[in-house]
């Protein structure tokens, strides 16, 4: 469906990477955001804070992440889009929550602007060293979506996306940016609120009664009963049957927790989103997503001039993994370089799917800064050797 | 790829990071080229040096952060000593005259030259406190620097400028932050005089 | 996950709402008794809070389509799985803020917190008190055993001194809350504590913060019978009955500092707050509609879902059961 114009701010703007993010939310029809501040993700709350009372959208500051997750994901079982925002610290405490919106399938956006890790860090400045905690954080087995924003264009873009795949695949889609596009200014365009495609929330149809919160019927994801429509309904985190009831047996975990991984895995085909640049016929591709996708661009510019044959694969999407694109392109390639702004963490995904077929060469960043371009450029010379 | 770095910098309350915003907004928005502006934060955003950035590019701007500024912008002293260094050799340094005190041709780094006329000066003064102080809000100042800035770069029209102003500051405000705006390009009219070509803009990279 | 006897209480015997034929029972509309027999243990306190509340909704006639439990973790946790109302069985401490999220993303709906005291003011205690502060239309149902029940007998943050626990062998040396004092100093609009045992104060008692707005705190005593009853050699469930039965006395309005709660010591029950100060909800109404005058739009009392406009065969979301429409979306700015 169209988006709710109330919540389009149409028109050419020059805002930060939180600020777009927070229009992106609230074009997606976000109408609930529960907060705790954090830098440097604090001003996408600031700014829906001041523009929700106008839309009908409420947000409340909990009185700390664990509370702020929880929240959201009870608000979205009203069938309120919602959201929550933080960094580092933050995501830490709210692993377990994040857990339950995807055993309860809840639809919920969670952006982490971060920041330099571990612990407290860095506030003030980039890192991208929670790219596995996004996979792995929360206990358990599951799969969820990740994007990472390259810009502000892209925290908003990516942000009405977010919440379209939660929404598709009832799943808690992680927006990934980081502190350097979080706080960076540039130009947003938002499109009209026609041209701005949104997927609703799909509720069921079914007789009261009849309702089973958890009955697929061969789908990838249930049908849908916000609470108060008179459903009934029951739904836990612990391991369930269709009826939503607690069942603690081997079977009964097989059947939901396998679905819940598979409906991901099943569609990674359909969700994986990367951009290719100069990767045909190419020796070296940088795989990278975020700010350092930028930096990367550039580093490859340098090394082209240098005559190296080398390519970019920016990912947008970054869980689930592109695992085929990889696999493809290690047969063909010499080597992958990965800068990102960690001590090696996407860099394990590449050197997982290239299984020996091409090199792999880290490019580490600590974080407090992006990389120097030539560092990158230097990696794929040698690489290309 | 012509790349225009900035750096502005002056003490908390100057409104540092609206010029920026300013000066960014115009040159993405108003004269459709890319512009990235990066603003300190936390700590440093609170204490007394305050600083923004710029790069400008007509391509998409790959690298968001400034290694060595084409224009530095200064509002104080502190500022001045604290990122001078940076600045290009042969870049365009444009401070506010009451609270900067160029040291022209320092041994460290910097190199100055202070000659202002035909010759082509590199560092333009200007009494922007005072200027925005006798339009009756000292507040305006940066807008008085944005003027003044817009008049000695040409880095994009004064008419785009102008509505960058108009769009960035607070409503009810406009009228009188398009008269400091004026007042800034108006000084540099008359104090470095039509005669005195601006320099082209110094490109990296 | 139980460590504890809880599993052991699958006969369904005692007082909780499977003692007796499904289809007959009076609490069967408010029960899923396709889920009987429930696994509390026999003479366990919880079943006896739930036949109350389910009573006391059925007395104040409210929707009961309206009307959301959330629970957290524990073997009071298991509340929200077994009425037969939207039940929502959360995450160990975190029913407050997701039953918070639940009450503002849907105004209109009657949301009840139902959990144990570990789960609640334990590992939930700073959502207990914020929202307390916040005063946020919630009815919190704290079922009191002492002690982390499910987990097998741990200490809590509520355990009397001296009172032994899994955790505190020589007894308890940690000083508890006064929970009625603590959610009357934090600023509940309603604190009340009553025990499972008198089921008829209790059912009125519940029925009364139903009836309120605000944050509604009621604390109900309850003997885990099979671990605080053991660990302290006070015989059976039936025992505990008896004992509160002699030290229970009922004191309105008593003074919240003077209720604290001894080990095997006099209990202290009433309504001790009812104040009716304005909710969260309330507040901020008021405030944004004196700040933004008309360009306030609050969210409508069904929610801030935005349904899909082309969609059919769904039921309309803003539509009640009755087929009273609830205030449309306002306009767009
Ligand atoms: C994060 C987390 N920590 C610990 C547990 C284990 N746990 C489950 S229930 C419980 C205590 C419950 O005590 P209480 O709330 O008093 O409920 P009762 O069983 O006594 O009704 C604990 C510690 C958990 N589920 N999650
Ligand atoms: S609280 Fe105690 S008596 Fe009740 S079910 Fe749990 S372990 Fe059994
Ligand atoms: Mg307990």
């Amino acid at each position: 469906m169209r988006a709710d114009p109330a919540g389009v701010l149409t028109g050419v703007h020059y805002l930060d990477g939180d600020f777009a993010c927070g229009e992106g939310a609230m074009a997606a029809g976000c109408r609930f955001v529960a907060g705790y501040p954090i830098t440097p993700s604090t001003e996408v709350v600031e700014r829906i804070a001041r523009r929700f009372p106008r839309m009908g959208g409420t947000f409340v500051q909990m009185e700390d992440e664990l509370a702020s997750m929880a929240a959201v994901v009870g608000a979205s079982w009203t069938g309120t889009k919602s959201m929550t925002v933080t960094s580092g610290p933050g995501f830490s405490l709210m692993m377990e929550n994040i857990g339950l919106a995807v055993m309860m399938e809840t639809p919920c956006v969670v952006v982490n602007v971060q920041r330099g890790g571990p612990s407290t860090g860095l506030p003030t400045m980039v890192g991208q060293a929670d790219m596995m905690q996004a996979r792995w954080g929360s206990h358990g087995d599951y799969e969820l979506i990740a994007l990472c924003p390259q810009s502000p264009q892209e925290a908003f873009d990516l942000t009405i996306d977010a919440f379209n795949l939660s929404e598709q695949y009832r799943v808690p889609v992680l927006v990934m940016m980081d502190e350097c596009v979080g706080h960076m200014t540039e130009k947003v365009i938002v499109r009209p609120a026609e041209d701005i495609e949104v997927v609703p929330r799909r509720l069921t149809a079914a007789p009261r009664g009849e309702f089973q919160p958890y009955r697929v019927d061969g789908r990838p994801v249930p049908e849908f009963a916000r609470a108060g429509d008179g459903y009934r309904f029951h739904t836990t985190g612990l391991t369930h049957d269709e009826r939503g009831y607690p069942v603690m047996n081997a079977e009964c975990q097989e059947k939901c927790v396998r679905r819940l991984v598979d409906k991901i895995r099943g569609s990674a085909e359909q969700i994986v989103r990367f951009e290719e640049e100069g990767t045909e016929g190419a020796d070296i591709v940088v795989v990278c997503y975020g700010i350092t996708a930028r930096v990367a661009r550039l580093a490859v510019h340098l090394a082209r001039e240098r005559g190296v044959k080398a390519g970019v694969l920016r990912l947008v999407v970054v869980w689930p993994f592109p695992e085929q694109r990889i696999r493809e392109l290690a047969r063909h390639i010499r080597a992958f370089v990965v800068p990102e702004i960690n001590y090696g963490q996407i860099v394990l995904e590449v050197e997982r799917c290239a299984a020996g077929q091409a090199a792999v060469v880290p490019v580490p960043h600590g974080g407090g800064g992006v990389h120097d371009p030539s560092a990158i450029c230097q990696s794929i010379l040698r690489a290309a050797q | 790829m012509s790349r225009t770095e900035i750096r502005i910098t002056g003490f908390g309350g100057q409104g540092v990071v609206l010029a920026g915003y300013i000066i960014g907004r115009a040159c993405a928005i108003e004269a459709g080229r890319h512009a990235t502006l990066i603003q300190s934060f936390g700590p440093e955003a609170r204490g007394s040096a305050c600083s923004a950035t710029l790069a400008v590019c007509d391509t998409e701007v790959l690298y968001p952060y400034i290694q060595r500024p084409d224009i530095f912008v200064v509002m104080s002293g502190e500022g001045y000593e604290r990122y001078r260094a940076e600045l290009k050799d042969d870049g365009v340094l444009i401070y506010e005259k009451d609270l900067v005190h160029p040291t022209p041709g320092a041994p460290d780094k910097a190199p100055l030259r202070l000659r202002e006329g035909p010759a082509g000066p590199r560092a333009y003064g200007i009494p922007s406190t005072r200027i925005a102080e006798s339009l009756g809000r000292a507040m305006v100042q940066n807008i008085v620097m944005v003027g003044f800035f817009t008049a000695v770069t040409q880095l994009v029209s004064r008419a785009q400028m102008r509505a960058a102003v108009q769009a960035s500051v607070p409503p009810g405000t406009e009228e009188l932050n398009l008269k400091a705006f004026d007042a800034g390009c108006a000084f540099f009219d008359t104090t470095y005089g039509e005669a005195a070509q601006s320099p082209a803009l110094p490109a990296s990279g | 996950m139980n460590t504890g006897n809880a599993e052991l209480g699958t006969t369904g015997a005692g007082p909780g709402p499977a003692d007796a034929a499904p289809e007959e029972h009076p609490i069967a509309p408010y029960v899923r008794m396709d889920r009987m027999p429930h696994i509390w243990c026999p003479t366990c306190g919880i079943g006896t809070v739930v036949k109350c509340f389910a009573t006391a909704l059925g007395e104040t006639g409210v929707d009961l389509d309206k009307v959301a439990v959330v629970s957290g973790i524990g073997c009071t946790g298991r509340v929200a799985g077994y009425m037969k109302l939207d039940g929502f069985h959360t995450t160990h401490g975190r029913a407050i803020p997701f039953a918070t999220g639940l009450k503002l993303g849907r105004p209109e709906l009657h949301v009840t917190v139902f959990s144990g005291d570990g789960d609640l003011v334990g590992i939930g205690g700073n959502h207990f008190i914020h929202a307390a502060r916040r005063n946020m239309d919630l009815l919190v149902i704290l079922v009191n055993n002492f002690i982390y029940g499910m987990t097998g007998g741990q200490n809590a943050p509520t355990t009397p001194l001296t009172a032994k626990t899994s955790t505190m062998p020589f007894g308890n040396f940690e000083r508890p809350f006064n929970l009625a004092h603590l959610a009357a100093s934090c600023g509940a609009s309603y604190v009340a504590r009553w025990t499972c045992l008198h089921v008829r104060q209790l059912t009125w008692g519940l029925k009364d913060a139903i009836q309120r707005r605000g944050f509604r705190f009621v604390e109900v005593i309850a003997p885990c019978s099979t671990l605080y009853a053991r660990l302290n050699k006070l015989g059976t469930g039936f025992n505990l009955m008896q004992f509160y039965h002699d030290n229970a006395e009922v004191r309105h309005g008593a003074d919240t500092r003077e209720v604290d709660i001894g080990f095997q010591d006099k209990i202290v029950c009433g309504k001790f707050v009812d104040d009716p100060r304005p909710t969260f909800l309330e507040m901020m109404d008021e405030h944004y509609r004196k700040i933004l005058g008309d360009k306030y739009v609050p969210m409508p009392p069904a929610g801030g879902f935005i349904p899909d406009p082309d969609s059919c065969g769904n039921p309309d979301p803003n539509r009640h059961r009755d087929g009273a429409a609830a205030s449309p979306r306002g306009p767009t700015p």
